[in-house]
């Protein structure tokens, strides 16, 4: 399936309309080398950014993805966390519409959130992040951003270690991933990696590191969320690094050279060595830059080639 | 709506023979190759780029940088039209400041393509001049905007349609008048 009235999930999109997007997205990438990354595609038309959690890498990028298509945007950054479901998300995107939006990209810690407002069929609906349900966007970077440095997909394997059960971007990741031919394989404590976690998303469950990281091409370390560990499943952050913290050692099971992902941001000495951001493999601020150039994408399709028909 | 092709107006010798004496006309009066930068609008202009590109490499013995400009975000008419062409990518053989840019196209009608691609060009540079060239100008201009090398002047009505087809493309070159059936 092609990019829809919105992008509320990777499983609206199959291979062909995941490579759209990252087509797309390299036209994009092109205008933001430029040296006023600038162009007149989306002028006159307001995105509606509506974060109920805090975020730094996607809001900003879907700002600066706003000002470079020509677009305006207008940030709701929802403070009270008190907000959770139901009428009042409802009626601040049927505000947002009175106001003229044309988009909402919405973050919200309540997983089928983005569904939910897309089900009012006011305006299109990007999901920026929704509780530990998807993260669209995050996935369709970090595809674009392996692609670019292997020019393929098909045959790699990555992977994902870290708290799968709660991340929202090893969800997303790991289905846009598997759906490209990529062989997926998802590591981490086991009462945080249940077995099952495997053959729902297209991939392997491995609670062995080492073995986990053999033949790897690339590996993504998630970050351990501190604001969605409230029931004990995994162990304090020095035994999280001791046990599963990546460093050069550990990397060494994977493939040379392999590309680093980390969705951002880091805690730096828990599932990362400091020393990994500086290596010519870590691929951080790459995946940074490639939001801009994707997130552009996908408001162009939705808000320019009609998908966005709502 | 279906299309039914009425006629071939051009085949591969005649587009060929247009494509020779258009590249003449245009190192004649740049007055050589020095600064001469030949942009295709995508699609159908870029391989009509190249193919003035080796016309003038010919009898000059130096081909012209070759650019390759997409104007699907510039555009004003998407909103009305039902396909989705999709976004391709500009390609610049460097920074156009300075430069003598022959814009090239397959066909000018409204010129609205012209006045997007104009714009997408200015925002990458500022070229000392910009020139237009088009197989085919087949009149009902919209916008203020001439070509200032033409293949071949066709008279149309508005309900015909001509297309263009080129080898690298199409598989073959020829250029017929179509009309709404």
């Amino acid at each position: 399936m092609a990019l829809g009235a919105h992008l509320c999930d990777l499983d609206d999109l199959d291979a062909q309309g995941i490579t759209d997007v990252l087509d797309t997205a390299e036209s994009m990438a092109e205008i933001l080398a430029r040296p006023i990354p600038r162009v007149p595609a989306l002028r006159g038309r307001t995105v509606m950014l509506l974060f109920y959690e805090a975020s730094t890498r996607t809001r900003h990028s879907f700002e600066l993805a706003c000002k470079a298509l020509g677009a305006d945007s207008l940030s709701l950054a929802a403070a009270t966390s008190s907000v959770v479901k139901g009428e009042s998300l409802i009626d601040t995107v049927r505000t947002a519409r009175a106001l003229g939006a044309d988009a909402v990209v919405l973050r919200h810690p309540a997983s089928g959130a983005a569904r939910l407002a897309a089900t009012l069929n006011l305006l299109p609906v990007i999901n920026a992040g929704d509780g530990i349900h998807a993260h669209p966007t995050q996935a369709l970077l970090d595809v674009f951003t392996v692609r670019r440095r292997f020019g393929r997909l098909a045959g790699l394997q990555l992977t994902i270690v870290g708290d799968i059960l709660h991340s929202r971007v090893a969800r997303s990741s790991a289905l846009a991933f598997a759906r490209m031919g990529v062989k997926v394989v998802l590591c981490g404590p086991p009462t945080v990696v249940p077995p099952e976690a495997g053959p729902a998303l297209g991939a392997r469950v491995c609670h062995d590191l080492t073995e986990a990281l053999r033949g790897a091409d690339v590996v993504m370390a998630l970050r351990i969320q501190k604001e969605r560990q409230d029931r004990g499943l995994l162990p304090s952050a020095a035994e999280y690094r001791a046990l599963w913290g990546l460093d050069a050692g550990r990397l060494a099971a994977a493939c040379p050279g392999a590309v680093l992902l980390h969705p951002g941001p880091v805690n730096r000495g828990v599932e990362l060595a400091p020393e990994l951001l500086d290596r010519p493999e870590a691929a951080v601020d790459s995946q940074v830059r490639a939001g801009v150039a994707v997130r552009m994408a996908v408001l162009y399709m939705l808000l320019e080639q009609g998908a966005g028909a709502a | 709506m279906g299309l039914a092709e009425k006629a071939v107006i051009m085949d591969e010798a005649a587009i060929g023979r247009a494509l020779r004496r258009m590249s003449h006309e245009i190192v004649e009066r740049h007055g050589g190759t020095g600064g001469l930068w030949l942009v295709g609008i995508r699609r159908r202009g870029v391989p009509l780029a190249q193919r003035l590109a080796r016309e003038i490499n010919a009898f000059e013995g130096l081909s012209p940088p070759i650019g390759e400009l997409d104007i699907t975000l510039y555009r004003d008419d998407l909103t009305t039209k039902h396909d989705r062409p999709r976004v391709g990518r500009t390609l610049m053989p460097g920074d156009p400041g300075g430069k003598t840019i022959v814009l090239v196209d397959d066909v000018l009608f409204t010129g609205r393509t012209v006045r997007a691609a104009l714009d997408a060009l200015v925002d990458l540079g500022r070229p000392a001049e910009i020139q237009l060239a088009v197989l085919i100008d087949r009149g009902h201009r919209e916008l203020p905007i001439r070509a200032d090398y033409v293949g071949k002047n066709v008279p149309t009505s508005r309900r015909e349609v001509i297309e263009v087809r080129v080898r690298e493309i199409d598989l073959r070159d020829e250029v017929a008048i179509m009309d709404q059936s």
